[in-house]
């Protein structure tokens, strides 16, 4: 039998061809795991865009209205880190929209949480708030900025309990789940290992609930971050958001872009971050 | 004198879209101080809900259980309870566990520990304090389960088929020790499985059960729990009387199963 001459490292590596376990299996098609990561085409397609971005740019093959230049993306890129945007740093707006979500998933979470937990626990909180919360879930935020606007005006407050409605209804959906999916066996333990009803919930029902809470933190950063942006681009004069709405007026597409840029990163930096987070508090996640 | 006396226990749970099941009927029997008793009887024979109303978790429809002369309203902590798995709390590491009784009690810290790591020594876990519980294999978890019952130092054990998802190996193992701790610290045993041969290695007083609805159907007294501390486990459940005595308990359990099918077919 002639010898099969294995694939080198680099090329395992870029995906052009299966490593050693993948290759022993015969069935694959079908078989998620025998799919590799295909490394090579990633790097072909962002290099791909890239060369036919500067392409397209040293050509003039798109107006500056549609897509800004290469040249021209860098030096608005360096003009809005050393002056800022209309008189606001770069960095001022990046900070004042982040601020605005960590403080609405705060006052969210401060609130939905006791809540949820009422509702899991007590049938009198669970019939109370379970019309609201029900009727507000499938509510998405945006619909009730004009409200918003009419109740708050457009100040940082307005923003800000946007963004606590727009996590307060998750978080408390994510509690109440986390309370519901506690093993009866475990509280029976702590009933007959001698713990009180206040020390079920302090030592049982509050970690059990901790993963559940955790993913409804991680879907409410999320979503908060989307809502931030959508309401700094209706009424703003700071924040990504409003940034990338004033660069429209001025026909700033160059800016417009890099505001959608920062946007991106910033929401994945969020995620990574709570996955982070969630790795190193709740190392127990799904292993009940 | 730590006796239950379990009086004309029956329970019929109302179903929800009305009807009624007659889970047990007219239960009654004694436990001795120390001894242990296991229960045995086909799924549905009403075991399950037997133990949970010795802990106290349900309420019977008519009967009472007595705990030293007192009837029993709910769990307390001189019942401990061992569950079939998953009973144990995942965010806390192995002493964390097992010390959770008396922690929840306010015991001092450092008597606690000292306990705790008694007892860790005496399940085989010596080394394996510090460690998260779902790192642990699930006969180890039992193990867990076991020293954390026994931390709170309750009068009597109710275990809820406790090495009913270890494999064979490991339960054969398990069996050893619950026999061991039971030699050991004397306590009072209920012990619900649906293993013959772990009822009748185990138990020194067999319960069979018979279902629709739950009743006894036959009581023994057997020797081989107390045999369990001299002889070898594998002789005593090869030898001539524990065969016999397992094959009479399987052919009427099956019984029981084949007239169930009959019922319903």
């Amino acid at each position: 039998m002639a010898e099969k001459k294995e694939p080198s490292e680099a090329a395992i590596w870029l995906g052009l061809a299966d490593n050693t376990f993948t290759r022993q299996k015969t069935v694959k098609f079908g078989d998620a795991s025998a799919v590799n990561s295909g490394r090579f085409y990633s790097i072909l397609i962002v290099c791909g865009l890239i060369m036919l971005w500067v392409l397209s740019s040293r050509l003039g093959l798109v107006k500056e209205f549609y897509w800004p230049t290469v040249g021209g993306t860098i030096d608005r890129v360096i003009l809005l880190v050393t002056e800022g945007f209309r008189n606001i740093s770069l960095w001022e707006h990046v900070g004042i929209s982040v601020f605005r979500v960590l403080t609405g998933v705060l006052c969210g979470a401060l609130v939905g949480i006791p809540l949820g937990f009422a509702m899991g626990l007590s049938s009198t909180a669970r019939g109370l708030f379970d019309p609201i919360v029900e009727f507000m879930r499938p509510i998405p935020p945006l619909a009730l900025i004009p409200l918003i606007i009419l109740w708050f005006g457009i100040d940082e407050t307005a923003k800000i309990f946007l963004l606590f409605l727009a996590s307060l209804f998750i978080m408390t959906i994510a509690a109440r789940s986390g309370v519901s999916s506690v093993r009866i066996s475990k509280v029976h333990a702590a009933y007959s290992l001698g713990a009180s009803k206040m020390q079920i919930l302090r030592h049982v029902i509050l970690p059990n609930a901790l993963p559940e809470i955790f993913t409804g933190l991680r879907t409410s950063m999320g979503v908060c971050w989307g809502t931030v942006v959508a309401a700094e681009l209706v009424a703003a004069d700071r924040g990504v958001g409003s940034m990338i709405m004033i660069a429209k007026n001025f026909l700033q597409t160059d800016t417009v872009v890099i505001g959608i840029i920062i946007i991106g990163i910033i929401g994945y930096v969020i995620e990574i971050i709570m996955r982070y987070l969630e790795r190193w508090l709740i190392p127990w996640k799904g292993k009940g | 004198m730590t006796g239950i006396a379990i009086d004309k226990v029956s329970m019929v749970f109302t179903l929800p879209g009305g009807g009624e099941v007659h889970a047990l009927n007219d239960v009654s029997f004694d436990i001795k101080e120390g001894e242990l008793v296991s229960v045995l009887g086909p799924s549905g024979c009403g075991k399950t809900t037997l133990l949970n109303i010795v802990a106290g978790f349900l309420a019977p429809t008519s009967g009472e259980v007595r705990l030293n002369h007192h009837t029993v309203t709910g769990p307390g902590s001189e019942r401990g309870m061992v569950f079939q798995q998953g009973a144990l709390f995942e965010w806390l590491t192995v002493e964390q566990n097992v010390a959770f009784g008396p922690n929840m009690a306010g015991k001092p810290r450092a008597e606690t520990h000292e306990k705790v790591e008694h007892l860790l020594n005496i399940v085989g876990l010596k080394d394996f304090g510090e460690k998260p519980v779902y790192q642990l294999s699930g006969g180890m978890q039992q193990r867990v389960a076991l020293a954390r019952c026994l931390a709170n130092e309750p009068d009597v054990i109710l275990m809820d088929e406790p090495l009913g998802a270890l494999d064979a190996l490991t339960r054969e193992k398990m069996q050893g020790l619950v026999l061991k701790l039971w030699k050991e610290t004397g306590k009072t045993i209920i012990l619900i499985t649906h293993s013959v041969e772990e009822a009748l290695f185990l138990g020194e007083k067999l319960i069979v059960m018979a279902p629709r609805p739950g009743r006894i159907e036959k009581i023994y007294e057997l020797p081989f729990a107390d045999q369990g501390m001299t002889k070898s486990p594998r002789d005593i459940k090869a030898g001539a009387d524990f065969v016999e005595k397992r094959e009479e308990i399987l052919s009427m359990i099956w019984e029981m199963e084949e007239e169930i099918m009959g019922q319903t077919g």
